[in-house]
């Protein structure tokens, strides 16, 4: 899973106010370099939460992005900004850990890339 | 007999290792699915304009459908309730992320991020109660609101269904217009029990040019060998609910269309050489309620 999935995802528990973000608990991350596209990461950038995905990205070991939300006129020109921004958003790979729900502490586990966010019944 | 496999197990059994690998093993199975996804695809119609866009793939199985979503240059984000199905899109080293989840659970996304969303021959799962905790119109329910919910304005979803009947298909469209969706049906190949498809294009936000419902496929009269009783009925092949309709537009044709309209119809026919009514002081009055 990347920081851009988990950017959109928020805890869907019965009865949760706040969902998001869910906190990330991290075994492994693995990294997997594509090809970057600046209209793409435009498109994106006013849909990020960005203390979300820059905190998301340090507890992925990732040190490189600004804490506060940078200017969007930064995507027009700056070229080391979008190659962190892509880096971060689609290279990092949660692999191993888990995504915990920020109100409730429910742990939803995540193997081979692959968050398991099916609830039990008496969380619908 | 039936042989649904929704009447057979719930989707996480059914869809076990050895149905998943038919997803790569079968060239069939395959080419069926990619031609599905490309249809969905096109009807969701996302501007040409080479920005790609993140999507979802609601039941995204082995994966075969979001590679047809990369190779339109597309993200995106897949869901589905099968641990094989799912192990099979690792193998193949999908470009999307994968979810294991329950649709009809809702989805847990953040509101307004998501830019369309494409689904193959999944949601009619949703008809079905596998355990004694599902009732189906909830599971619809908290499936379409998500959906909805995780939308950003103007966005769209495409469903392929494989409803068992008339009743799960009005079932699963009066859900997704509860939701909010404004859009309809599009029915590729009418006549064809086999060929058969039927996509709900469904839209987020007030009608606009973007909104109204492609044409299907096949609409008249592409050789349909096992079903040719055409009568006009099954010539519809695009239904329009559009619960976004101005009520004043309505009452304005409820009204009707007015005696010079009339007296111009009835003209036209007659120049056509149809015997037609004199026109007296009656034509296209007003009759009283009680008439
Ligand atoms: C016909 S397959 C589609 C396969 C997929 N499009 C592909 O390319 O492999 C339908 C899929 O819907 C999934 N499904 C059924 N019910 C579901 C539910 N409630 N939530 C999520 N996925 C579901 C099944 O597990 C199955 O993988």
């Amino acid at each position: 899973m990347r920081l851009l999935t988990h950017n959109m995802l928020s805890s869907n528990i019965k009865g949760v106010t706040n969902g998001f973000p869910l906190r990330i608990e991290v075994e492994k991350v693995v990294e997997k370099e594509v090809e970057i596209n600046h209209d793409f990461l435009r498109n994106i950038f006013p849909k990020i939460d960005w203390k979300a995905f820059s905190d998301a990205s340090r507890i992925m070991g990732y040190v490189e992005l600004p804490e506060e939300a940078p200017e969007p006129s930064v995507l027009e020109s700056d070229l080391e900004f979008l190659r962190k921004f892509h880096h971060a958003l689609l290279e990092l790979h949660l692999e191993e850990g888990a995504l915990v729900c920020p109100e409730t502490g429910r742990k939803f586990p995540v193997n081979k890339g692959i968050p398991n966010m099916l609830l039990h019944e008496d969380e619908v | 007999m039936s042989n649904r496999p929704e009447l057979q197990a719930p989707p996480e059994i059914f869809y076990d290792d050895a149905e998943a690998r038919k997803y790569t093993s079968s060239s069939r199975i395959a080419e069926i699915q990619t031609k599905l996804s490309e249809r969905a695809l096109e009807l969701l119609a996302l501007p040409d304009d080479g920005v790609p866009r993140l999507l979802l793939d609601i039941g995204c199985g082995s994966g075969l459908s979001g590679e047809t979503i990369t190779e339109n240059g597309h993200q995106w984000i897949g869901l589905d309730i099968s641990h094989s199905m799912l192990n099979v899109a690792l193998e193949k080293e999908v470009e999307g992320d994968l979810l294991l989840g329950d649709m009809g659970q809702g989805l847990g996304l953040r509101p307004g991020v998501i830019d369309g969303a494409i689904s193959i021959s999944a949601v009619q799962w949703l008809c079905n109660a596998d355990k004694s905790s599902h009732e189906p119109r909830l599971r619809l329910k908290a499936f379409f609101g998500s959906l909805y919910r995780c939308f950003a304005r103007g966005a769209r979803a495409v469903l392929q269904v494989y409803p068992e009947n008339l009743a799960q298909h009005e079932l699963i469209l009066s859900y997704a217009m509860r939701a909010g969706f404004a859009g309809g049906v599009v029915v590729d190949y009418p006549h064809s029990t086999k060929r058969r498809k039927e996509y709900l294009v469904l839209t987020c936000g007030p009608p606009s040019l973007s909104t109204a419902v492609p044409c299907g496929k096949g609409e008249d009269g592409e050789s349909c060998s096992d079903d040719d009783s055409s009568g006009d009925e099954e010539n519809q092949t695009v239904s329009i609910s559009d619960r976004h309709r101005p009520r004043k537009k309505q009452k304005i044709n409820k009204k009707g269309k007015g005696r010079e309209w009339v007296l111009k119809k009835k003209e036209q026919m007659r120049r056509k050489g149809n015997v037609v009514p004199p026109d007296t002081k009656y034509t296209a009055r007003k009759r009283k309620a009680r008439f």
